[in-house]
């Protein structure tokens, strides 16, 4: 094997495991989804407010996954790893 | 020169990171079409710039239209579907602002609020009519940040004085995160834009690339509807909520 393929391969099964980040977002999501629906069921008149903080709790959360995203775009696409050769 | 400066600088248009992908079926990267020398650099026009200034065009083109009929508006007769769909989105425009940064700042903030918000709605669903998102590229939302990072830096020298500084240095000990924090802002800010469309993007454009063209009728079309449009819309959304918050952050503790 040569060098330059053994790092885009590692540079593949790095950007795989970088995607793991994508569970944390999933869950966090799911859980503040979760409160809005019950906060939505307890008080139907707010569910305009409630639905927006929602929504940008859920924004704010899916930071984290995107970082994840990004390297693993980084290490696919414009992997910096090779220039080292 | 690192990944890090090829990003800023250009995108992913650097030298040899033109197009992202070796296969010709598969292209979601920025493209460059027209080489030329700027400042002693080599410099590409993009397919960013161009979907830029397509959007741009749209906007003007709809700001005109909308301009001459507001003028050529009778204020005897009730409006047309036209005058109503311009007067409902300046309303909801209007009312977002001042829910969200108080009555007595809101209306300040409605145009620049308003135009980012065109402008990165139309450019998250540009998706739709086959051109690449100019949100996809690091360049602009980056820039889109920056403008909010300054803004909200100016409202807060504006309304605490040196308050602005000093509240960085509130808890000692908390000085260091408290600066990080700061500057970690249009940092997620602009990673957050880029992220959601870049990542409809590739999707679309592995969808497209990699797929037999008979086993592509219809069905994309629910793919857009949520990469594009549904996915975009929360996006601006987002981006013009956070925009409006940071900022009205700075108006309370005076």
């Amino acid at each position: 094997m040569t060098d330059r393929g053994l790092i885009l391969a590692c540079s593949a099964i790095g950007a795989g495991l970088a995607m793991i980040a994508g569970i944390g977002p999933g869950v966090g999501q799911g859980i503040a989804a979760g409160h809005g629906a019950a906060a939505v069921g307890r008080n139907p008149g707010a569910k305009g407010t409630i639905m927006s903080t929602m929504l940008l709790g859920q924004a704010v959360a899916e930071t984290t996954g995107l970082y994840g995203f990004a390297v693993a775009i980084i290490l696919l696409f414009a992997n910096p790893l090779i220039g080292r050769l | 020169m690192g990944i890090g400066s090829s990003l800023l600088s250009t995108g992913f248009a650097g030298q040899n990171l033109l197009q992202f992908s070796t296969d010709e079926n598969v292209s979601f990267g920025v493209n460059g079409f027209w080489q030329y020398r700027f400042l002693g650099q080599e410099v590409w026009l993009t397919t960013t710039q161009i979907t830029t200034l397509i959007v741009m065009l749209a906007l003007t083109v709809f700001a005109l239209i909308a301009n001459r009929v507001i003028r050529k508006a009778d204020p005897e007769k009730a409006p047309g579907p036209f005058l109503n769909a311009i007067e409902y989105m300046v309303d909801a425009i209007d009312n977002l602002t001042k829910t969200n940064m108080g009555e007595k700042h809101g209306g300040k903030f409605a145009n620049y609020i308003g135009t980012i918000f065109c402008f990165i709605l139309l450019s998250n669903i540009a998706g739709l009519f086959g051109l690449r998102p100019p949100t996809a590229d690091y360049g602009v939302t980056l820039g889109l940040a920056l403008i909010t990072f300054v803004l909200i830096h100016y409202n807060g020298f504006k309304y605490q004085k040196m308050g602005h500084i000093t509240n960085l240095f509130k808890p000692v000990l908390l000085t260091p995160i408290n600066i990080i924090g700061e500057l970690a802002t249009p940092l997620s800010m602009s990673l957050r834009l880029f992220g959601n469309v870049l990542s409809g993007t590739v999707m679309m454009g592995l969808i497209y690339g990699l797929l037999n063209r008979f086993a592509l009728i219809a069905w994309p079309a629910v793919l857009h509807g949520y990469f594009d449009v549904f996915s975009g819309a929360i996006q601006t959304y987002v981006f013009c909520m956070l925009t409006m918050v940071f900022i009205s952050n700075t108006f309370e503790e005076e």
